[in-house]
């Protein structure tokens, strides 16, 4: 919970957001609490959702010890 | 008698019974209709007829072969003299010429039988090491942040892979660690990419892949070295190697086995982009779900307590302590009317019955009442004397009256 949202990655996000979730659907809580796990979740998934539409596949070669950008043919 | 006994018919054959008498001996033979026969190919012909005719040798000796249309079609490799190759066929003797030869059905390039049993050896010692065993399988993971590959830069298997993984989870990373495939320098190649994998950049998965080829190209992938390099990777491994009906020792070690590259890159990525959008999308709505199931229970709670909270409230109490009092002065009042009503109803009759008692009222019905001058009521003729002056009353008023004719 302590990481800002934009940092996230999407397995972090998602699997948050799952936490979340379950949370929610099992427990009762303070009417406060639900309310914040809420609106993190909803961020959350926007996060996601962010992450999936603009995914593109990195492809990189290694390089000796070093990583550099692979031209495909 | 030599002379003689060589001219007798019973002990000599015919060229025919002679021919076909070997030709069942050596059809006979279980041995000479199942062999392998290793040598060089040399006056190799291939009339239109599509048979085809070669002949084997070696430093000692030539063995003519024949292969009919049908086997001949089932050739999966050029031949050409001077190829040493291993046949398979069963010995016959063509009569009219007298020639034994091999009726050959498979033709394979010699090496590839040691091969075999070298691939034997070494896959039946790994699997008595362990190196196969299903326990030790690990588990691919789900999302997996980096890929490794470990296949030729240049390979059809590369291209096939990452287009495969573009479409099915581009939120991946894929790091290629790239390695001749075939050939010697092969084997040191993908031991050195697996390894440097592992140590720079622990991926979450490895993918060790080569595209289709002959046996022979596939072999760095049954080389012993690979194949432990595979078992000691830190990374799952998923192998794609050949076709699908290759089985290379590297696939045995890995711990998914894909029949072909692109299958490869499918097994790494179980879940898509699409499974993505669908949990996304049911996460979303659980998310709201549990939020209103969450405020629904709570406006059940409050309705509950403030129901309770009315019942006990003062201000009921309040009211029907209110009521009650309403009740009892409508009560009281209709009580209290009755009691006057009975009360006034009392007054009349007593007011009559005194009225009857008042000795006014017998002289408003023509009495008199006589007095004395010192105002003693006359109720007796001996209170009287003649000519004694008396008061009488009467309804209205009084007046004196004189006793007269009092009798004695």
């Amino acid at each position: 919970m302590d990481k800002p949202i934009e940092e996230l990655t999407y397995e972090e996000a998602f699997a948050e957001l799952e936490k979340i979730v379950t949370l929610l659907e099992t427990g009762q809580r303070p009417l406060e609490e639900a309310l914040a796990l809420f609106e993190r979740g909803q961020s959350l998934g926007k996060r996601c959702a962010e992450l999936l539409e603009k995914a593109g596949l990195k492809v990189q070669q290694l390089s000796g010890e070093n990583l550099e950008s692979f031209e495909e043919e | 008698m030599q002379q003689l006994s060589f001219l007798d018919s019973h002990s000599s054959w015919t060229v025919t019974d002679l021919t076909r008498h070997l030709r069942e001996l050596l059809e006979s033979d279980e041995v000479l209709q199942d062999a392998w026969v290793q040598g060089e190919i040399s006056n190799l012909s291939r009339p239109s007829s599509g048979h085809i005719y070669f002949s084997l040798k070696d430093s000692g000796a030539t063995l003519r072969c024949v292969m009919w249309r049908n086997a001949a079609a089932r050739l999966n490799m050029p031949l050409q003299d001077g190829m040493a190759v291993e046949v398979h066929g069963s010995l016959g003797i063509y009569e009219p010429q007298g020639q034994y030869q091999l009726y050959a059905d498979i033709i394979r390039p010699t090496g590839e039988g040691e091969l075999y049993q070298e691939f034997l050896r070494l896959k039946a010692q790994l699997e008595a090491e362990g190196l196969f065993d299903v326990e030790r399988k690990r588990h691919i993971p789900e999302l997996p942040k980096r890929i490794g590959i470990v296949t030729s830069p240049t390979g059809a298997a590369l291209r096939d892979m990452l287009n495969t993984l573009r479409r099915r989870y581009p939120l991946a990373e894929v790091i290629l660690a790239a390695s001749p495939v075939q050939g010697s320098e092969a084997p040191p190649g993908l031991v050195a990419a697996l390894q440097n994998l592992d140590r720079i950049i622990h991926p979450d998965v490895i993918l060790l892949a080569r595209g289709g080829g002959s046996i022979e190209d596939l072999w760095a992938f049954n080389d012993e070295r690979v194949v432990r390099a595979v078992f000691a990777s830190k990374a799952p491994v998923i192998s794609g190697v050949g076709h699908e009906t290759d089985f290379t020792l590297a696939d045995f070690a890995a711990d998914l086995r894909a029949p072909t590259p692109t299958a490869a890159a499918e097994l790494a990525t179980p879940v898509t982009v699409d499974d993505l959008r669908n949990y996304l999308e049911d996460a979303g709505s659980r998310l709201k779900a549990a939020l209103s199931a969450e405020l629904d229970q709570r406006h059940y709670q409050i309705d509950g307590i403030t129901s309770r909270l009315r019942y006990f409230s003062p201000v009921r109490r309040i009211q029907t302590e209110m009521q009650r009092l309403d009740d009892l002065v409508r009560r009281g009042n209709a009580a209290q009317a009755h009691r006057l009503a009975l009360s006034s109803a009392n007054l009349r009759g007593l007011g009559q019955r005194l009225g009857a008692l008042d000795p006014l009222g017998v002289l408003k019905r023509g009495y008199a009442v006589l007095s004395s001058k010192d105002g003693k009521i006359v109720s007796s003729k001996g209170q009287v004397a003649s000519g004694e002056d008396l008061r009488a009353r009467v309804q209205d008023g009084e007046f004196e009256v004189r006793v007269t004719g009092l009798e004695d």
